[in-house]
């Protein structure tokens, strides 16, 4: 074992770039969340922005365009889970379970003919970071800027935390919710569209992984607060390079047992959030998961 | 303009009715699907549903295999039933399943190659008592730390899909397979195979676990004081606090059962149609559950009927792909649109579409 092979300032890009994904996908996530709505598709809509984004890009050549397509794709696949959840008032566990398992076999459809194929390169930045490291910074930057300063977040949170007194004073929830619902949509394709494009960067089937499921433990981590968000991600990042390093390594643990932590890791970081019994209580917006029907 | 009037009660007549035009809603968008893919929607959707069942060339090979594919489903399904009325989600049954197959390979291989009757009763404890602690790992985090078992229970099924690779790999691999993947094949282990038992039905002791469990989950929730407790606390919880239901033994009792059941389905099929565990022995009849459950209206009969026509599904792509070129990941997200449409349709339960516009009271 040669642990002085692992360089520090590696580590910490390869940790940034390993961690956009679910930060992506997270803060999107964490929006849908401050409207009052839960939705568990964020890996169907991952795996959807992840093969659109790929075939986007391969089809122009474009990376950049590749993004767009992926955050178009995630958005197309989220407002199904909107309209069944919003008009036609479905339970949002179930349709977001519903959401994942179409993802999943729709993207796999898609994909038959991308795989084997090499996406176009995108440019680096600094220390080989590409740009959508730092745009997922700024939106997350963004996202806590407009939830705390501005008219548009109080509507959102006042919408998740009692959407029957936003009703009243006139503010359109089902409306404000498909919109934060889109957002999420957006967000998580961005999130799977990276791993298509940069972290693989190839398509393979259900090639996300579990990611969407991470990012929605993430938020809870986070507290819904957004710049939780970005330490959530950065530590599981952290430790999915490192135990991808000590594999390279030859550490003698077997590589299955080093693949699972960070599923193990993401759980034991879930119940010490949730063992605190004021934290959680305090941020969790009020209506999460619950259905509003105006004539209640 | 159409809005909608919530009823008093749901309707009953509804509530038989939402998945039967689901199912029909569904073929019409498959074969929208299909037809974009650029085969004959018609041919398709013959294939899928009705060629399984008969024509004569294919039929006697594919007909048993609608009992060991609804098998699992259904054995599953009830225990996912259970805790989805009781608004318990446990969504990891993959994993239970997975590891319900490692728990009762393993017992089997310990004795091999010794001969004895008792083996096969001990690989389906093994197997039950499997699924049943891996389930209790999210139950047992919930009740102490109010944990998510959603994310919790999911998030184990990549942690036991490592596990299965690891003892395909080195644990329980064959020492006479020449260095393959995999362990020894059940199947060839008489004591440890789970076998056809009435020739050309494909019946095995899975289909045998699925219909007693039928029948006791239709006792459990028509008859017994905890069925009664398991809807009261899915449908009001509040009321069931008041009425002295425990909550922690509702999640328990739901996350158990499912999960013993789910190793149940993962033993019959490990020692039976699989024969071995190997690492794409995972199959997602797990998640595939999740929809058999809900088209069956979380109802034991319903998912009995539900799950014999998922198994359809499931047979009837793989006969598509054989003979349309149709990627098997077309009946994936065609069993995915099914959920979509079910759910969609359920508005209608629970609300009455009015046209005009709202009176004023």
């Amino acid at each position: 074992m040669d642990l002085s092979a692992i360089n520090p300032i590696v580590l910490i890009a390869s940790l940034m770039v390993a961690s956009t994904p679910i930060l992506l996908a997270a803060i999107g996530e964490l929006v849908v969340e401050k409207s009052g709505v839960l939705n568990l598709g964020v890996e169907g809509m991952m795996i959807t922005g992840a093969i659109c984004g790929f075939a986007m890009a391969v089809e122009t050549g474009s990376p950049a365009l590749g993004f767009i397509g992926a955050a178009l794709g995630g958005a197309a696949l989220s407002l199904i889970f909107a309209f069944l959840t919003q008009v036609l008032l479905s339970n949002q566990v179930a349709t977001g379970l519903a959401l994942t398992l179409f993802g999943l076999g729709f993207s796999a459809l898609i994909g038959q003919s991308y795989i084997g194929v090499k996406p176009p390169t995108s440019a680096t930045l600094i220390l080989g970071l590409d740009a959508m490291v730092f745009v997922g910074i700024g939106i997350i930057a963004v996202t806590w800027w407009v939830l705390k300063y501005t008219r548009v977040g109080l509507i959102l949170r006042a919408v998740g935390e009692n959407h029957d007194a936003a009703h009243a004073l006139g503010y359109k929830v089902v409306l404000i919710r498909t919109a934060a619902i889109a957002f999420g949509g957006a967000c998580a394709g961005l999130g799977g569209a990276y791993l298509s494009l940069i972290r693989v960067p190839q398509w393979t089937e259900g090639m996300t992984s579990g990611a969407g499921w991470i990012a929605l433990a993430i938020v809870v981590f986070a507290s819904w607060k957004p710049w939780r968000v970005l330490l959530g991600a950065y530590l599981f990042g952290g430790i999915t390079v490192l135990q991808l390093n000590l594999q390279a390594a030859g550490v003698k643990i077997p590589v299955e047992y080093l693949s699972m932590s960070p599923y193990l890791i993401t759980i034991i970081v879930l119940v010490i959030m949730s063992a605190d019994r004021t934290r959680t209580a305090l941020n969790a917006p009020a209506m999460l998961g619950r259905s509003f029907h105006a004539s209640n | 303009m159409i809005r909608l009037e919530k009823r008093k009660q749901p309707s009953q007549v509804w509530s038989y009715l939402t998945p039967i035009l689901a199912v029909i809603a569904t073929m019409i968008a498959g074969g929208i699907m299909f037809w974009i893919l650029g085969k004959n929607p018609f041919e398709a959707i013959r294939i899928i549903f009705w060629d399984p069942l008969f024509n004569t060339q294919f039929a006697s090979y594919s007909r048993p295999q609608l009992l060991v594919k609804a098998a699992p489903l259904i054995l599953i399904a009830i225990g996912l039933s259970l805790g989805f009325r009781a608004g318990v989600w446990n969504i990891g049954a993959e994993g239970q399943y997975v590891i319900g197959a490692i728990c009762g390979a393993a017992v089997g291989l310990a004795f091999y190659p010794m001969e004895s009757f008792i083996i096969f009763p001990l690989m389906v404890l093994a197997g039950a008592f499997g699924g049943f602690l891996w389930a209790m790992i999210p139950a047992l985090l919930k009740i102490a730390f109010r944990t998510n078992e959603i994310l919790v229970s999911l998030l184990l099924v990549y942690v036991a899909d490592q596990l299965l690779a690891s003892m395909a790999l080195s644990t329980l691999r064959n020492p006479d397979g020449g260095g393959f993947p995999g362990s020894r094949n059940l199947q060839q282990y008489p004591s440890a195979a789970n076998p056809e038992l009435i020739a050309g039905t494909g019946a095995h002791w899975g289909v045998v676990a699925a219909l007693i469990a039928v029948i006791f989950a239709y006792i459990l929730l028509a008859k017994h004081k905890l069925g009664f407790q398991i809807k009261l606390a899915g449908q009001s919880p509040r009321a069931a606090h008041f009425a002295g239901v425990n909550t922690s033994v509702i999640i328990v009792v739901c996350l158990g059962l499912s999960g013993l059941l789910a190793g149940l389905a993962g033993l019959f099929e490990v020692a039976g149609p699989a024969g071995q565990i190997s690492i794409d022995f995972a199959s997602n009849y797990g998640f595939t559950a999740i929809i058999v459950a809900f088209l069956g209206r979380l109802h034991p009969v319903g998912i009995l009927l539900a799950g014999l026509l998922m198994a359809l599904t499931y047979i009837g792509g793989e006969l598509a792909q054989l003979m349309l070129g149709i990627p098997l990941a077309a009946i994936q997200a065609f069993q995915g649109m099914l959920l979509f449409f079910l759910l969609a349709m359920d508005v209608l339960t629970d609300y009455r579409p009015v046209i005009g516009k709202a009176k004023v009271v």
